[in-house]
């Protein structure tokens, strides 16, 4: 299986997909959930289905403005600026006369300075799960090619989620919270985990085979392990699509961002990963 | 081969073992079958006098039980540092005292610092009266005896509350007990206090001091009553009589008991989730693992045949080791971390999925089914160690054991890492140790 003589043809689809993300990210932005920007964030369960008008009233009413209301059935999900709890027992009581059998069934309110520090703390742990990647693929493999490929192959499954939930948040109001951030930490760990599996095939088959060029090398090495590493995102997949379709939608978005980023990640580790460490032999080859 | 054969059993028996037994521990307390009704040993021992009676309930987080969790930034801005840490101290005390007076049972109260930030979380699970709680642990419950003066009357007209008010140093900190109790004369509820030795000097000495005049009780700086002071009290005890009902008295005498707070707080962030939403959570992830579990059951039979059933029997042990872990360690489940639960199972699996390719190759290269299987095992571990170590760092980062401060450490992210940290060891351990001695035994025939 010659699967590297596609390489123009990845090159294309990561380019093309990197400059949506980008596109993306500076145009629409990203939908912050409270975790982020701070506010409030209250779903309630009212079965007289009131309108969001008489909602926004209510708000209105007591100086507060209603941001966004989306509704699902009887369910309400209201998003507003971060309140105190006399003003949510004011709200309550509101809402429990316009409809008797009102209830409550999530609510979250927290300050803007909060916000900006989980944010923070999210950069932090990026840079350091990268490092920490960094210097294990480093140690790994003692061959600074295969390790910068990897951690790029990586950064780049990390930009195409960041990017895809900047899309989905665009057309279909996907938020980043806090579990986000988790879902992109989980990325980088298994778009490595599949890349060093195809390396370690590669370097096996580099010290049994001396005549193969690395081209060769590398069409060898990703036509055996290819199998178990579609196999083997498959039964991820399917544990995945089962949580999205079936599971609760407090965890909805989580599980499609942790689906995005497993066919990432095993995209990548041969369609970037690779490409990107036959570049760097080649020119070494050149040399000599 | 052969010389390891009793060993190999040895093994395959203990794994059988522990299988029956983690069957056992997660039973459901009593069950029906077949008409009768089973109850689940409680395993319970005697080592020497003590007993061991270990809880094998699974904890639910609160976004999965319900309830409510509050976080309070701390105002440390008028404590020197040298007394910084014994008022934190106390002042989480003070807390759990008054959590526990609102009887929450598994209550948590948390001390979290950064930098100069420094903030305190109280998760109280089934609590769905947030307003109550958060008056109950937020108000400071300042209690101060403040004489009041009589001033000139040029000056009356711009004198404010705080010019006729002067300190008597007695304060709640004097006090040995508040209870509520109905007057004796009038029945109307009272809240009656017993101060300390010092307590009652101090208050001997503003009876003195004031007879004949008002003596104002302040509770966080509010006047409740300021009764007029007919005798001189020697014996330090005292009522406060407002416009109390029972509960309001009964409140105010919690506060008072529990003490003022060391250092003033603020609430930054609430969170509540009501009961029937979790319940509505936990039934659709159940749902959504065992589709899963069973797509990829069949996915491993049908691509791998014999082999791919005794990875499944190995995925069924990792199930059920998993969960007598969470009930054992205790591991408090959330979404999230049902969701690193589900991940992992996917992952476990991983190990298998590289090994039994590796068979494929080596049996296509003509050696017999036995090498082929040993070969396998050995040749895949090296990936399989690689590969997980990553995910293992990733996890670790999320869990955040040493509660660094400048990462997350907030109970979402930390149940996901600490459900996918326990699946991928432990998918290690059934992926490669388990499966591996299932074969040898089960498939022995095939020699």
């Amino acid at each position: 299986m010659n699967i590297m003589k596609f390489r123009p043809l990845f090159l294309i689809i990561s380019s093309l997909l990197i400059l949506a993300s980008i596109f993306s990210i500076i145009f629409w932005g990203f939908r912050l959930s409270v975790d982020f920007s701070g506010g409030s964030s209250w779903q309630v369960s009212l079965p007289s289905k009131p309108s969001s008008e008489t909602l926004k009233s209510i708000f209105s009413k007591n100086d507060l403005e209603l941001l966004t209301i989306s509704t699902n059935q009887e369910k309400y999900i209201l998003k507003f600026s971060h309140i105190s709890s006399e003003q949510k027992e004011v709200l309550s009581s509101e809402f429990k006369k316009l409809d008797p059998s009102f209830s409550e069934l999530q609510f979250e309110t927290l300050g803007a300075t909060l916000g900006k520090e989980l944010l923070k703390k999210t950069i932090w742990a990026i840079i350091l799960s990268s490092l920490s990647l960094l210097i294990f693929i480093g140690s790994r493999f003692k061959d600074l090619s295969f390790g910068a490929s990897a951690v790029i192959a990586m950064l780049h499954d990390a930009l195409i989620l960041i990017g895809s939930f900047s899309i989905l948040g665009h057309f279909f109001g996907a938020e980043i919270d806090a579990l986000f951030v988790t879902a992109i930490l989980t990325t980088l760990s298994s778009s490595v985990h599949d890349t060093i599996v195809t390396f370690d095939r590669i370097r096996e088959l580099k010290s049994l085979s001396f005549r193969l060029d690395w081209v060769e090398l590398a069409n060898k090495a990703v036509s055996e392990v290819i199998v178990r590493s579609i196999n083997n995102s498959m039964t991820i997949i399917f544990m995945l699509v089962s949580l999205v379709v079936l599971g609760g939608s407090s965890t909805r978005w989580f599980a499609i961002a942790l689906l995005i980023g497993v066919i990432c990640g095993t995209y990548s580790s041969v369609g970037v990963a690779i490409p990107l460490m036959l570049l760097t032999k080649r020119k070494k080859n050149d040399k000599k | 081969m052969l010389k390891n054969n009793r060993q190999t059993l040895t093994i395959f028996w203990s794994i059988l073992a522990t299988t029956f037994l983690c069957l056992i521990i997660n039973l459901p307390v009593n069950f029906t079958l077949f008409g009768r009704t089973f109850y689940r040993p409680s395993f319970s021992f005697n080592l020497g006098s003590s007993q061991f009676k270990p809880n094998l309930d699974l904890r639910y987080g609160l976004d999965l039980a319900g309830g409510a969790s509050l976080l309070f930034e701390i105002d440390t801005s008028k404590t020197s540092i040298e007394n910084l840490p014994d008022a934190l101290e106390s002042l989480k005390a003070n807390i759990e005292r008054r959590v526990n007076l609102f009887g929450v049972s598994e209550a948590t109260v948390q001390l979290s610092s950064q930098g100069e930030n420094h903030r305190l979380t109280v998760d109280l699970p089934g609590v769905t009266d947030i307003n109550e709680a958060i008056k109950l642990i937020g108000q400071t419950a300042q209690l101060n005896f403040k004489g009041i003066i009589d001033l000139p009357p040029e000056a009356t007209a711009t004198a404010t509350l705080k010019d006729v008010l002067v300190d008597t140093g007695l304060n709640g900190s004097h006090l040995l007990k508040a209870m509520p109790q109905p007057n004796p004369n009038t029945g109307a509820i009272e809240v009656s206090l017993e101060f300390n030795a010092e307590g009652a000097k101090l208050f001997e000495k503003a009876t003195t001091d004031y007879l004949n005049k008002r003596l104002a009780i302040l509770l966080d700086e509010e006047i409740i009553t300021a009764p007029q002071v007919g005798v001189i009290i020697p014996d330090g005890k005292a009522v406060i009589n407002g416009n109390f009902d029972i509960k309001s008295a009964k409140f105010l005498s919690a506060q008072l008991n529990a003490g003022a707070l060391s250092l003033p707080i603020k609430l930054i962030q609430q969170s509540q989730v009501g009961a029937s939403l979790g319940q509505d959570s936990i039934n659709k992830g159940i749902r959504a693992g065992l589709i899963g579990l069973a797509l990829v059951s069949f996915f491993m039979i049908g691509n791998y045949g014999f082999l791919g059933l005794i990875a499944d029997f190995g995925l069924i042990i990792y199930g059920l080791i998993t969960l007598t872990l969470y009930r054992l360690i205790p591991v408090t489940l959330t979404f999230p971390g049902i969701v690193g639960f589900i991940l992992s199972v996917g992952m476990a699996v991983d190990s298998n999925i590289l090994i039994f390719e590796r068979m494929k190759e080596e049996l296509r290269a003509g050696k017999s089914w036995n090498n082929s299987l040993e070969i396998s095992f050995g040749r895949a571990w090296n990936s399989i160690k690689d590969a997980n170590t990553c995910t293992i760092i990733t996890a670790l980062i999320l869990f955040n054991p040493f509660n660094w401060s400048f990462l997350n450490s907030s109970g979402m992210v930390r149940g996901f890492a600490v459900t996918l940290l326990l699946g991928i060891v432990l998918g290690i351990f059934t992926g490669v140790f388990v499966t591996r001695n299932l074969l040898r035994v089960l498939a022995r025939k095939k020699l």
